[in-house]
């Protein structure tokens, strides 16, 4: 095994990493402030990369479809919001679960209704296509810019929230919900708008890796489960919790699949470690999660309240 | 009469235009896969079936169609339904090997014809095949072994070969392996439904490969091939045709160009049945036929060929009738061996773009005459 | 006290109705809809043992399929190892005989939910979901990728299992014997809720701080309940193996965790008959919408979305009164 192999498929796992952050950055900020669990966020992530790709088809531009998937993910977000989410604030736990469940089951089919049960073409833009030397090895560059994408996303994340006006909001929010209320804050209108750019950011990502996997139904819901993971590994409610999840998932997740079937073949035969590598490499970031919460019931970076 | 049963019958009769329910009716049933990821090939099978009804006009045939979702317990559910309910004796349309191990051996053992439009597990080939149990399709082994075959012919002599961890995946590369005399620069598992192969393209790059063999179907074969498209790497890959036909060239785009894969059939087949077939589908339904449309067709050729030979209430004639498989298969030359599987040659195509359309183009014959390896184990 | 005895009035006539469906189909001749019964008995056991950590424990375990699924690949391997006659370890042969399946179904997946159990009560609330969901995902997998048993293929169980003085084989045996293990699931459940451990249980999920207060070690008694919750949900998988004679990952999906969940809130959470009730109508549904629409799910969608948010008692709530479970 080489070094350059190696570096590369450590770039692999944070750019797998940031991808999760985006996933998991929506679902934490919705659980922070709002204190609701939404697992229809894997809808928003596959209504993303659709529209993406629609759009896409339809201007003959990858970038107008990354802006069309990105709105029509935070337009269906604030939908869903104002139409079933707001209820749902003062529910218990399995309230939300039952309910975002049954969004599932609608987004899903209502996508298979709108665009056909074939899954949809989206490609890399022309000016990000092919590969880039950087000295220890060759890399995508669509792969190196969604990198580049994930760490802006999370500064610009983290100046909205520690600058902004409505970053402090967010901030009161989670520590005392009455307390912003007192304040004068339109409570309503804080957490439509919350809700909204996690799914922009949902949105957002399933269009970037719409680009370079498969646009179909149902793609949603594994990315979901593993930022569930991210979440629960980092704290839920944190932001910063939720970024050291995604990149200690990603990583994780993509150094299993590559070094555990090498492991084994050292003592199996090589068809065997192929296959008994490959599944524990699939239960790996699952045994992470048990240890981390064996030692920390709360995750890596407990949210206050 | 329930609810869903009239539900049933009218979409039976909406299917072919015909009404009315005659006492020598052949009922058959068809669960295949219609909604969630895989919905494609269920859509493609049911239409290539209801086409070669419609051209048929038969109207002593009466189909059933459900959707499975892909959940085996749901398959189970609606076999039995099908066959205690709807009375039907034939059952058809499952597209996954595991939903048709699920199904199968309690069809047949309660005597009901199963045949199969797509899947074939190893199992329904050799130790565990049936006298009711007829695959118009192929057996699972039966491409991977031509790309085998195939990948000697072009000159690899160091390939790597990759699938998904679940037994169809483990016997792709077996078959593949079969053939294949080259060395194997790598073998790869890959998770069920995985989306991300950044991980397996840096190792095919650092493996010294001088070929590619893949099997990863639907979605998988997708997102792969998208992200091998960016990665710079450029080994020609060979496959079986399943990762490769139009339920998801679309969505490949530029990305499948070029890639050698092999099949019992093509769009471009040259034979009567099959310039008709292709009119006709795509006359009806708009798109390119695909591979599993043109086993849906087939089957219900079969099916139809058998009702012109026998009654179905003489099991043995109807039984006869079937292995004779005496219709105009639009693969050309075809028949079932001893284990009721085919007998049929395998061809060569490439993904290549025709008026705008990414398709596949025959390029010449791996097998002739090939039959799986698991007749042997059969005891018809 | 009107409210509980309407309460009874429709579990009986659940009840009945349960028994006297497939008798009508028997009689007319329709066997389809004794084997959809029997589907719905089963589930529902499935749905009585999580109601038992949901209900009245208050533990949403999002994770149930991972029971639900072991007990199945028990009744399932068993089976396998019974056909073939090899081995299961060193002098462990399989199993043919129902009664034997579903003890070792019932202890495996209790002693699977004492493991999960034990890590994921020490978080709460929404972690505890995650958790449970997640342990149930790494099952999965772990049986999706595991060549030995069929991995994502199943593994089919060709012979039903056995019961002494029945034939498994016919829909009608299958039946009683699934309504029959129903039943005295429901009186078990009845009897524990009614005992000081259901007592224990109730209060704690009310409030923990006076239940430790007076000398309750709530998680002992949280664990135990999900133990037990987690066996009965395995010996449901079991004969649900033995239903459709075949086994596979499927049933340890996460969408399966969630019909569970569903199947407890049509019926309504905590209710004795919640889970029979609930059982029927998602089967229901399967059935009729299925035959109409592909689009089946969407609809079921909306009708769950629905309950959750306008009719929170479900179908016995909305029946019997919305007096609440202990």
């Amino acid at each position: 095994m080489s070094v350059a192999l190696f570096a590369e498929q450590l770039l692999n796992g944070v750019q797998f990493g940031l991808m999760l952050f985006l996933m998991a950055a929506g679902l934490t900020l919705v659980f922070g402030v709002m204190g609701l669990i939404n697992l229809a966020h894997g809808s928003l992530y596959m209504i993303g990369a659709f529209v993406c790709a629609a759009a896409a088809a339809a201007f003959g531009s990858f970038w107008l479809g990354l802006i069309a998937g990105l709105a029509a993910a935070a337009a269906a977000g604030a939908l869903i919001e104002l139409t079933v989410i707001r209820r749902l604030y003062d529910r218990d736990h399995l309230d939300q679960v039952l309910a975002t469940f049954a969004l599932i089951l609608i987004l899903s089919e209502g996508v298979r209704m709108i665009f056909g049960p074939f899954p949809l073409y989206l490609s890399v833009p022309d000016l990000l296509r092919g590969t880039v030397d950087l000295g220890i090895t060759r890399y995508s560059l669509y792969r190196l810019a969604l990198i580049g994408i994930g760490i802006a996303v999370a500064i610009g994340l983290w100046l909205l929230i520690a600058k902004t006006r409505l970053g402090i909001q967010i901030r009161a929010g989670e520590s005392d919900r009455e307390m912003i209320a007192a304040l004068g804050v339109n409570i309503r209108w804080l957490y439509t708008v919350v809700f909204a750019l996690g799914a922009a950011l949902a949105g957002m990502a399933g269009a970037l890796v719409g680009a370079i996997q498969s646009v179909q139904v149902g793609m949603g819901e594994p990315v979901l489960i593993l930022a569930f993971v991210v979440i629960v590994i980092g704290g839920i409610g944190s932001i910063k919790g939720a970024m050291v999840g995604a990149l200690l998932v990603g990583v994780i997740d993509t150094m299993g699949r590559f070094l555990l079937p090498r492991i084994f073949a050292a003592f199996l035969d090589p068809a065997q470690a192929m296959g008994v590598g490959a599944a524990l490499a699939s239960m790996l970031i699952y045994l992470l999660m048990a240890l981390v919460l064996i030692l920390r019931p709360r995750g890596l970076f407990p949210a206050h309240g | 009469m329930t609810y869903a049963k009239r539900v049933a019958v009218g979409l039976a009769a909406l299917a072919f235009g015909a009404q009315g329910a005659l006492a020598q009716d052949v009922t058959v049933g068809m669960i295949t896969t219609l909604s969630g990821g895989g919905a494609g090939l269920g859509v493609d099978v049911r239409d290539g079936f209801q086409l070669a009804l419609r051209k048929a006009g038969n109207e002593n045939l009466r189909l059933v169609v459900e959707d499975d979702a892909q959940r085996p317990e749901l398959a189970v559910q609606i076999a039995e339904r099908m066959i205690q309910s709807e009375r039907a004796q034939i059952l058809t349309g499952i597209i996954w090997s595991n939903l048709a191990m699920a199904v199968v051996p309690s069809t047949v053992a309660q005597g009901v014809f199963y045949i199969s439009p797509n899947a074939g597990p190893s199992a329904l080939a050799g130790a565990n095949c049936h006298q009711d149990y007829f695959n118009a399709a192929w057996q699972n082994d039966m491409l991977h072994e031509a790309a085998g075959q195939h990948a000697n012919e072009l000159g690899y002599e160091n390939a790597f070969i990759m699938a998904p961890n679940y037994p169809a995946g483990t016997d792709a590369l077996t078959g593949f392996k079969r053939f294949f005399e080259g060395e194997l620069a790598g073998e790869l598992y890959t998770q069920v439904g995985q989306t991300d192969y950044a991980a397996e393209i840096a190792q095919i790059r650092a493996s010294g490969a001088d070929s590619i063999f893949i099997f990863l179907p639907g979605g998988m074969g997708i997102s792969f091939m998208r992200q091998y498209e960016q990665s710079g790497v450029d080994l020609p890959i060979i496959s079986a045709g399943f990762s490769f036909d139009q339920d998801v060239l679309p969505a490949m785009g530029s990305a499948a160009l070029g890639v050698i894969n092999t099949s019992q059939w093509s769009p471009d087949l040259d034979n009567e049945a099959n310039v008709a077939f292709v009119e006709a589908f795509r006359e009806e339904y708009g798109r390119i036929p695909s591979l599993y449309a043109s086993q849906g067709f087939d089957t219900a050729n079969l099916i139809l060929s058998a009702m012109d030979a026998a009654d179905i209430s003489d099991r043995d004639a109807f039984r006869e009738a079937l292995k004779a498989a005496d219709f105009d298969s639009v693969r050309g030359e075809f028949r079932f061996a001893d284990n009721h599987h085919p007998i049929q040659t395998v061809y060569v195509r490439e993904v290549v773009e025709k008026d705008g359309e990414l398709t596949n183009e025959i390029i010449g014959t791996a097998f002739e005459e090939h039959q799986d390896v698991y007749g042997d184990d059969c005891s018809m | 006290m009107a409210e509980m005895r309407r309460e009874w009035i429709v579990n009986a006539v659940l009840a009945m109705a349960l028994l006297i469906v497939p008798l009508v189909a028997l009689w007319i001749n329709e066997p389809f809809y004794v084997t959809l019964a029997t589907r719905v008995a089963i589930l529902a056991l499935a749905g009585v043992g999580l109601n038992l950590a949901l209900g009245l424990g208050g533990m949403v375990s999002f994770g149930h399929a991972a029971y639900f699924g072991l007990g199945g690949y028990v009744a399932g391997i068993m089976a396998h190892h019974a056909f073939t006659g090899l081995p299961m370890w060193i002098g462990v042969t399989g199993s043919n005989q129902m009664l034997w399946i579903w003890l070792w179904a019932a202890l495996l997946s209790g002693f699977l939910a004492l493991i999960i159990g034990a890590l994921s009560l020490r978080t709460s609330g929404i972690f505890f979901i995650m958790i449970t969901l997640a342990f149930a995902q790494m099952i999965f997998y772990f049986t999706l990728s595991w060549p030995a048993y069929g991995g994502e293929d199943g593994l089919p169980i060709f012979v039903r299992n056995q019961f002494p003085g029945l034939n498994t084989m016919r829909p009608w045996d299958m039946f009683i014997l699934s309504y029959g293990v129903l039943m005295l699931a429901l009186v078990f459940f009845a009897m524990l809720r009614a005992a000081r451990f259901g007592a224990a249980l109730m209060a704690i999920r009310q409030n923990p701080d006076r239940a430790a207060a007076v000398g309750i070690s709530p998680f002992g008694v949280k664990l135990a309940a999900f133990v037990l919750s987690g066996m009965i949900t395995g010996l449901a998988g079991a004969m649900m193996a033995d239903l459709t004679r075949f086994v596979s990952p499927a049933m340890i999906a996460w969408q399966m965790s969630g019909e569970l969940i569903v199947i407890i809130i049509l019926g309504g959470v905590g209710r004795l008959f919640g889970p029979v009730a609930g059982a029927a109508i998602l089967v229901a549904f399967e059935v009729i919408f299925g035959g109409i629409t592909e689009h089946w799910q969407f609809f079921l969608g909306l009708i769950l979305l629905g309950v959750v948010l306008f009719a929170r008692g479900g179908l016995i709530g909305l029946l019997a009164g919305r007096a609440r479970h202990g």
